[in-house]
């Protein structure tokens, strides 16, 4: 479609998750924009019920249909293509389902005014996340004739101390299952899922329990225990949705019989990445207080800040404790970007939005994936 | 404490929440935090529990699901679902004590259908399919268990403060909602459709449901299969005797919560979502008469040099490096300019080579003005919430530079908490 190379190429259904308060939502949504950039249409949506993706583009409420909220924006030459959105609900997935398979709209209808929904949300998640996941893959699948109806699906997912159970819908679904319709319709699901053109990013901040949670949910997706992951190891050879030999496996263990790579991990989006503007030479020296403050306030007084007497070194003791802070911090969020950058999977870095998160910031995201080749 | 620093300007300061005050006062044995994820919920229940236990009282924390190093904070290997002692780093003379325990969700639920059934059933519903799928999941379940222990805890009498925190649930309600919502469910049509043939035969339950059973039961059959529709049948007809006593606790729960003894905390960051998540939280606690406390404004962006402002010091920073330092400077709002891993700084080095004289000043300036920028934008939003609810008494915490991962960590922010 495009000369451009990027990291994903191939993949359909790029699924989106992370620790709360990360921006998963809003990195969603910069991705999709940047998947639609080539022109392409593009679905991004979310299924938590919680409207992220209105408020994010500033419009009422979703339906259960797929709208338009943005075009992407164009390269030279290349119009943007449109982003579509969909808040789906298990509710209306079923009658959709019961509809689409069974021919049995009414009966869908009659069945969640008596709580199958409810119900089933409340003995088995597992149902319910068939249901959410099986849309997803329906419009990662769905044609237009002889293209697909769009070219790529973002799908909200729910935070990463859920995302292993919430994908693995076959598995949740067989011990309730064995047999039947139901069962039949998650292991379709799962194949998508499951399949190369399926990816699982990740969005974290450069603080310590998000990439944890990160570190923590590879490890889930490669089927190793959890904090299995080995310091240094060498990322998987096949590459960014390639599937792994068992051989090269990090740590080096794979039981025999159990497929490595059940889910192909993809990206980590570090989200909010303060601007870096101390020299990384002196990050240690600062850190520890030793900024100097003579040159602090000879520097201000040079710029014009002039008080009172003595005020001045005042101001530079303040700003020495300010740059003092901001030194700990970067140095925290390198040590943080270092256990990321051992997990083997591309990393891209999102910069921090100061004003507030709006379309135009959205662009801006979208364009911070694109030059990295997220997208 | 009042200076220069502070985030709000007088006029729409919102009431102070004391924290000491609330803890200190022996009425006060149950403290609930509540808000979205990612807000600091967890180290907010662990430093009020160890400030609290420092300054007299027999604590306990409740976690959900701490970050590994926050249970090593407490000195702990792991969590597990018993109360495990915490050592006060100084066992001063006022000093009380500190449990914590991390829920584990499904062994509560298993005791929980260990203490209402008996043996036989008690297995025949732990080893149900359906049954192992809702113990041990996270949704709604996890929010029950966790006031299903608060009553247990508060039952046991053994401390006289509980700090609880609540699962990062996917909506503000969950937790509140979840004794009724078990309560709503278990008395639904459905279950009793469900239940009805293997509790009567022919025409007796069609009595019980409404018309068009045949039809429901074919559609599940037709949908679920089968086997799938006897499981579920199965399970539900076993839940069914202990039904009562279920139901019955988890209103006692609900009544616990809103009891004089009871506060809530409704934490919270100095952003529009967190806010907007912390507003409905609050209109919720009200509309169920729960007693709230105020709110926990975490990672507050302060300064000491506040009087400096953001435009002048960015004016400053542009006098003692000019063009090309101010050029290099729009580049670090981009990625290319942040360099990843290993090119941090080059900017500025970059910058004191070429163009700057004072380069530690020009950054200490830009930064200061970009840290001043954010405190705007925190006030903002900040007053956004105070205009809507200006009787809700609020505490803030300072931004930290580094994550928390010791006792003392935790004392910092439960000093930060007291000092408001």
């Amino acid at each position: 479609m495009t000369a451009r190379d990027t990291d994903w190429e191939g993949v359909r259904l790029h699924v989106v998750t992370g620790k709360g308060g990360t921006g998963k939502t809003t990195v969603a949504a910069a991705l999709a924009l940047a998947l639609a950039a080539d022109g392409g249409t593009v679905l991004l949506m979310e299924v938590e019920g919680r409207q992220g993706i209105a408020q994010l583009f500033d419009r009422p409420p979703l339906p259960y249909e797929e709208r338009k909220v943005a075009v992407a924006p164009g390269a030279p030459g290349v119009p943007g293509g449109d982003v579509y959105a969909l808040a789906a609900d298990p509710e209306s997935a079923l009658i959709e389902y019961l509809e689409m398979f069974y021919n049995l709209r009414h009966a869908g209808r009659a069945l969640t005014r008596l709580g199958v929904v409810d119900f089933a949300t409340t003995i088995a998640p597992g149902l319910r996340d068939v249901l959410l996941t099986g849309k997803a893959a329906e419009g990662a699948r769905r044609k237009a004739g002889s293209r697909f109806k769009y070219q790529a699906v973002v799908l909200d997912a729910p935070p990463t101390g859920r995302i292993g159970q919430f994908l693995n819908v076959a598995g949740e679904i067989s011990g309730l299952a064995r047999v039947g319709p139901i069962r039949g319709h998650a292991d379709t699901v799962q194949s998508v899922i499951a399949s190369p053109q399926t990816a699982i990013h990740f969005v974290t901040l450069l603080e310590e329990m998000p990439v944890q949670e990160t570190l923590d949910g590879l490890a889930e997706l490669r089927g190793l225990p959890q904090g299995g992951l080995q310091p240094g190891a060498e990322p998987g050879g096949a590459g960014p949705g390639g599937v792994q030999p068992g051989g090269s496996q990090p740590g080096g263990i794979q039981p025999a019989g159990v497929q490595p790579w059940l889910f192909h991990p993809g990206g980590i989006m570090i989200n909010m990445v303060p601007p870096v503007d101390l020299p990384a030479d002196q990050l240690t020296a600062l850190a520890a207080g030793r900024a100097d403050q003579d040159e602090l306030a000879l520097g201000l007084k040079a710029a014009g800040l002039d008080e009172p007497a003595g005020a001045e070194a005042g101001l530079a003791a303040s700003l020495a404790d300010e740059l003092a802070e901001h030194a700990r911090g970067a140095l925290a969020q390198r040590e943080q970007r270092e256990r990321l950058a051992r997990a083997g999977q591309p990393c891209y870095e999102l910069p921090l939005i100061p004003e507030g998160m709006d379309l135009a910031g959205l662009y801006r995201l979208a364009a911070a994936l694109r030059e990295q080749g997220a997208a | 404490m009042t200076g220069p620093h502070e985030l709000r300007p007088a006029g729409v300061r919102p009431p102070r929440l004391e924290t000491d005050r609330l803890i200190d006062d022996p009425r006060t044995r149950i403290i609930v935090c509540c808000g979205s994820g990612g807000v600091g919920k967890t180290t907010t229940a662990a430093a009020l529990g160890l400030r609290a236990a420092e300054r007299g009282r027999h604590v306990v924390v409740l976690t959900v699901d701490p970050a590994r190093r926050l249970a090593q904070s407490m000195g702990l290997s792991s969590l597990d679902n018993t109360p495990r002692p915490v050592p006060l780093p100084d066992g001063g003379a006022r000093a009380g004590s500190l449990h914590a325990m991390m829920l584990d969700m499904k062994r509560t639920f298993d005791e929980i259908v260990e203490a209402h059934a008996d043996p036989d059933r008690a297995a025949q519903i732990l080893a149900n399919p359906f049954y192992q799928s809702l113990s041990s999941s996270f949704a709604g379940t996890q929010e029950y268990m966790a006031m299903e222990k608060l009553g247990q805890l508060r039952r046991a009498e053994e401390w006289d403060l509980i700090v609880v925190d609540t699962p990062p649930s996917r909506s503000a309600l969950d937790f509140l909602d979840a004794p009724q919502r078990l309560s709503r469910f278990l008395d639904g049509r459905l279950i009793r459709l469900l239940t009805a043939p293997t509790k009567a035969s022919g025409r007796a339950y069609l009595k019980v449901v409404n018309a068009g059973f045949g039809m429901i039961t074919g559609v599940l059959t037709k949908v679920l299969g089968a086997q799938m529709l006897r499981d579920v049948q199965t399970f539900v007809a076993a839940l069914d005797t202990m039904f009562g006593g279920f139901r019955e606790r988890a209103e006692d729960t609900y009544r616990l919560l809103q009891a004089p003894g009871t506060a809530f905390l409704v934490i919270a960051t100095p952003e529009p979502d967190a806010l907007r998540e912390a507003s409905y939280f609050v209109e919720r606690l009200s509309q169920d008469r729960m007693p709230l406390a105020g709110l926990v404004l975490n990672r507050v962006q302060r300064s000491p040099a506040a009087r400096l402002s953001a435009a002048r010091s960015l004016a400053a920073a542009e006098a003692l490096q000019p063009a090309a330092g101010n050029g290099t400077h729009a580049g670090n709002g981009t990625p290319a300019g942040n360099g990843g891993a290993t090119g941090n700084g080059g900017t500025a080095s970059g910058n004191g080579g070429s163009a700057g004289r004072y380069p530690l000043a020009a950054t200490a300036l830009r930064l200061h003005a970009e840290r001043m920028q954010l405190m705007a934008v925190q006030r903002r939003v900040s007053q956004h919430f105070t205009a809507a609810h200006p009787g809700v008494p609020v505490t803030e915490v300072p931004a930290q530079p580094e994550d928390v991962h010791d006792l003392a960590g935790l004392t910092t922010i439960g000093a930060a908490l007291a000092a408001g």
